[in-house]
Order: structure tokens, then C-alpha cells, then sequence
């Protein structure tokens, strides 16, 4: 093999010149936990509320449900990247698009969004399971004890849904992380962006992508020990998975 | 709202859209998943055998593969394959690889490692007494996997295959960030020469749209149809 290996180039300065290689994929990282985070929180909210409708007796509230998952199901998540990005400022009224375009961070706000609601649909999927594998006597308990639906969703379904659940929102959540990468496409300078431009100033391929390798493989190992942590702190007792 | 719309552009460009770009992107999904599913299984078997060594050799490799993300697995491939193939050929210098066999090896690798859990899984589910009985009327390991176990692990699991080939038409857009011309590839090269990128975008979506409903439909279906025969 004719590369030449150099696995100082992340000491060396970076052609901005304000510092070295290796700052400039630190800070991809940071945006890659940025972006993920809001897009989490975003699945999360969106996900909650669409896998709550999925579960409702009301055929409007599950036919909504069905309709918002499929829809952000059966995109590829480039594509709706670009819709969020270049379609969605020209559909809006003059004034209204040309502020989404001249927007500040406009590929971080996009990614954050376009992520959140794909993940959303996994997400609202992954609760109705949660909610379904609850016995039925206890959605009947708490109507029996006159709570009305949504304190039977709010103080009994929903706490023991989640709790469930954990073990795959993790994996949701590496998935989402995972995800923000495709922002690359979008001009958002996440981890893989600035192993590609970082590639692309200093030649270095193999060296820009095993950083990139590492620092992804340390974010998944901190992102699988904090769940387990949180899964122990609130397992269900009574469950296997609890004391 | 679509009164300064083209939407012609997209009828002048659908030779082109999917001739070329769909193509692409099928005969890449088809082939991927083909090379996935035997590159899969044979990852799956090593998992599960009993040398130590294999399985974890295995298991890293597919760890690996699950917690990158594809954007930055397909620029791995798309550096790494004509280093590769250098040193299998011996030749002087990284030797020239096409767009298409580059991804195809990108997917194939890619994939492997979500097929393998798929089919272990699979492989997981038989009964301990079929690879025993298949054992005791003198069949070898590679004859009880290839007569036995793997046909009903793969029938099992048809359903979740056949999902993950969906996931799996619907991430060859991603070839995109190494500019190959696949459907959303073309439809970009279109819409930019034009200026009709929202034309092109919106027909690109309704057309994954429309394959990949029908593709879960059709899934579903045969779900419901092997779930009253077994």
C-alpha cells in the first residue's frame, strides 16, 4: 500500500488556522450531540402524543396516528431532509419562506426537525407496543376509579408504558444519533461533515474516518451506560428487568 | 400556492429519472440484499458456532457496523475499496472501482450485519430437537444447516427480511453524499440544471412514497398468510 499514514495530522493546524485538526472534529462532535438531542426531544414529544392517538378507542384519533406514521415512515430520510429544506420555504407564502431561508443555523434547525418527526413514527410505534402489553384490567381499574382518560394515560398507563419501553427508546436514541450524519447533505458540519472536510484539506482519509469511527463508538458506549443506569434507577419492580 | 410550478419538467425528465436513476437504485436495493442475506447468514453462523474465536470476531464486526452511521460507512467503502482491491490484485497503484460496484460492496457489507441479527434470530428459533434429530440420523453440520435449520429460520423470518429490504431500498438514497446518480441523484441533476429542484424533490417523495406503502403492504399481507399456515 503507497498511503501515507500520518497520525499527527490531528496536532496540525487546520486551514482555518484558528486550530488543529482535531478541534474541528470535537466540534463536529458537539453538533452531533446537539442536533441529537433536539431531534430526540422532538421524537419524543411528536412520538408520545401520535402512539397515545394509536391506542384511543376514537377511529379519527387512530386513523391520524396511522396516517402520521406511515407518512414518515415510507421516506428515506435524505428525502425528507430536502423537503424540510429546499421544498418546504418555496410552499409557504413569499414573506414566511424567505425568513426559513435567511434564517441563522437554518441546516441545524432543519436537522433537528427533519431527524425528530422520522424518529417520531419509530418512536409513537415503539409506545403503542408499550401501551398494548399493559394487562387490560388496568386501563379499566383507573376509568373504575373514576379517573378520566387522560389522568388514566398521565398517572397509569403512560409511567409503566415508558419504563417498558426503555430498552428500545435506547436504541431509538442510538438511531437518531446515528441519523443527524445524514445532515451532512444539508451542510450541517456534524462529526462525519468534518471528517469529510477534514479529509478533504489534509488528504488524510483513512486517519479523518477512524476518528470519526472512535468518536462515534464512544458516544453509543456512553449513550448504553447512561440507559442502563436509568433503566436500573426506574425498572418496575415486580418485572424481571426489576428488584 | 403551486401557480409558478413547473411540473412539466418532470414528464420531459422521466426517461432519464427512471431509466437511469431507479434503475440504479432497484438494482442496487436487489443485489444488496441478495449479497446481505448470504454475507448475513454466514456472519449469523459464525455467531453462533461454537468456535469462541469466530463468534467474536463476528459479533465486533457486526457491533461495528450497527453503531456507525451509513453516511459515513459508504465514505469508508468509497475510500477503502480501491485500496482493497490494490492489495488483492497486487497492482502498483489503488486500482479504479466503479460508482455501482462500489456501493454494491458498501451495502452488501453494510447490510450483512442487520440481515445476520435478522437471522439469527431465525436460526434461534428451531427447536433444539431438529438439528439433534437431523444429527442422529447421521447428517453433517453443513447438511442439517443447509436441509434443516437455515430454509425454516429463513421462512420464519421471510417478513422482517422483506422490512428491512424496504429500510434498505430506502437508504440507497444515501449514495447521494458520493454524487452517484441513483433516482434521488438524478432527480437532484435535473432539478438543479432546470432550477426545479421543489418539483423534483416533491415527485421524488411521492414516488418513494408510493413503492415503499405498497412494498409494507404486500408485506403485511404475507405476514397475515404465514402466520394461519404455521
Amino acid at each position: 500500500m503507497n498511503y501515507h499514514w500520518n497520525w499527527n495530522i490531528f496536532f496540525e493546524p487546520d486551514p482555518t488556522g484558528a486550530g488543529i485538526y482535531l478541534d474541528m472534529l470535537l466540534s463536529g462532535l458537539l453538533v452531533t450531540i446537539k442536533t441529537s438531542l433536539a431531534a430526540w426531544v422532538i421524537a419524543l414529544a411528536c412520538g408520545s402524543i401520535v402512539g397515545v392517538l394509536r391506542t384511543l378507542p376514537s377511529k379519527v384519533a387512530q386513523w391520524f396516528g396511522f396516517a402520521y406514521v406511515e407518512f414518515f415512515r415510507n421516506m428515506p430520510i435524505l428525502v425528507q431532509l430536502f423537503l424540510w429544506y429546499f421544498v418546504l420555504p418555496e410552499l409557504l407564502p413569499h414573506q414566511a419562506g424567505l425568513w426559513l431561508k435567511q434564517l441563522p443555523n437554518a441546516a441545524f434547525y432543519t436537522a433537528a426537525i427533519g431527524v425528530g418527526l422520522f424518529m417520531s413514527a419509530r418512536v409513537a410505534v415503539q409506545l403503542q407496543a408499550g401501551i398494548g402489553s399493559l394487562p387490560r384490567g388496568q386501563k379499566m381499574a383507573a376509568t373504575a376509579l373514576g379517573l378520566t382518560t387522560a389522568q388514566v394515560y398521565a398517572y397509569v398507563l403512560l409511567p409503566m408504558a415508558f419504563r417498558i419501553i426503555l430498552p428500545p427508546l435506547t436504541s431509538e436514541f442510538l438511531a437518531t444519533i446515528k441519523n443527524t450524519a445524514v445532515a451532512i447533505t444539508i451542510g450541517l458540519l456534524e462529526l462525519t461533515g468534518e471528517a469529510r472536510s477534514m479529509q478533504e484539506f489534509s488528504f488524510q482519509v483513512f486517519e479523518a474516518f477512524t476518528a470519526a469511527t472512535v468518536l462515534y463508538l464512544l458516544l453509543n458506549l456512553v449513550v448504553v451506560v447512561l440507559m442502563r443506569l436509568l433503566e436500573r434507577a426506574v425498572a418496575i419492580p415486580g418485572y424481571i428487568a426489576g428488584r | 400556492m403551486f401557480s409558478n410550478f413547473d411540473f412539466d419538467v418532470i414528464r420531459r425528465a422521466l426517461p432519464f429519472l427512471f431509466l437511469d436513476g431507479m434503475k440504479f437504485t432497484l438494482t442496487l436495493t436487489a443485489l444488496s440484499a441478495f449479497g446481505g442475506l448470504v454475507f448475513g447468514t454466514l456472519i449469523a453462523l459464525m455467531r453462533l458456532s461454537r468456535s469462541r474465536s469466530l463468534a467474536l470476531v463476528a459479533g465486533l464486526y457486526v457491533d461495528l457496523m450497527r453503531s456507525l452511521p451509513l453516511v459515513l460507512v459508504i465514505f469508508w467503502f468509497y475510500f477503502l475499496v480501491p485500496y482493497i482491491g490494490q492489495w488483492l490484485t497486487g497492482a502498483s497503484r489503488p486500482i479504479k472501482v466503479g460508482a455501482f460496484e462500489s456501493s454494491l460492496i458498501t451495502f452488501i457489507m453494510f447490510e450483512a450485519a442487520y440481515f445476520s441479527e435478522i437471522m439469527r434470530a431465525g436460526i434461534q428459533s428451531i427447536s433444539k430437537g431438529q438439528p439433534a434429530a437431523a444429527q442422529a440420523l447421521g447428517l453433517t453440520y453443513s447438511q442439517t444447516m443447509r436441509y434443516i435449520v437455515l430454509p425454516q429460520a429463513f421462512r420464519n423470518m421471510l417478513p422482517v427480511l422483506l422490512t428491512q429490504t424496504i429500510v434498505l431500498f430506502q437508504d440507497t438514497s444515501l449514495v447521494y453524499v458520493v454524487s452517484i446518480t441513483d433516482f434521488l441523484g438524478a432527480a437532484s441533476i435535473v432539478g438543479q440544471r432546470d432550477g426545479r429542484l421543489v418539483e423534483m424533490y416533491l415527485f421524488v417523495a411521492v414516488v418513494y412514497f408510493i413503492i415503499s406503502c405498497s412494498a409494507s403492504l404486500g408485506v403485511r399481507r404475507l405476514q397475515a398468510r404465514l402466520a394461519v399456515v404455521r
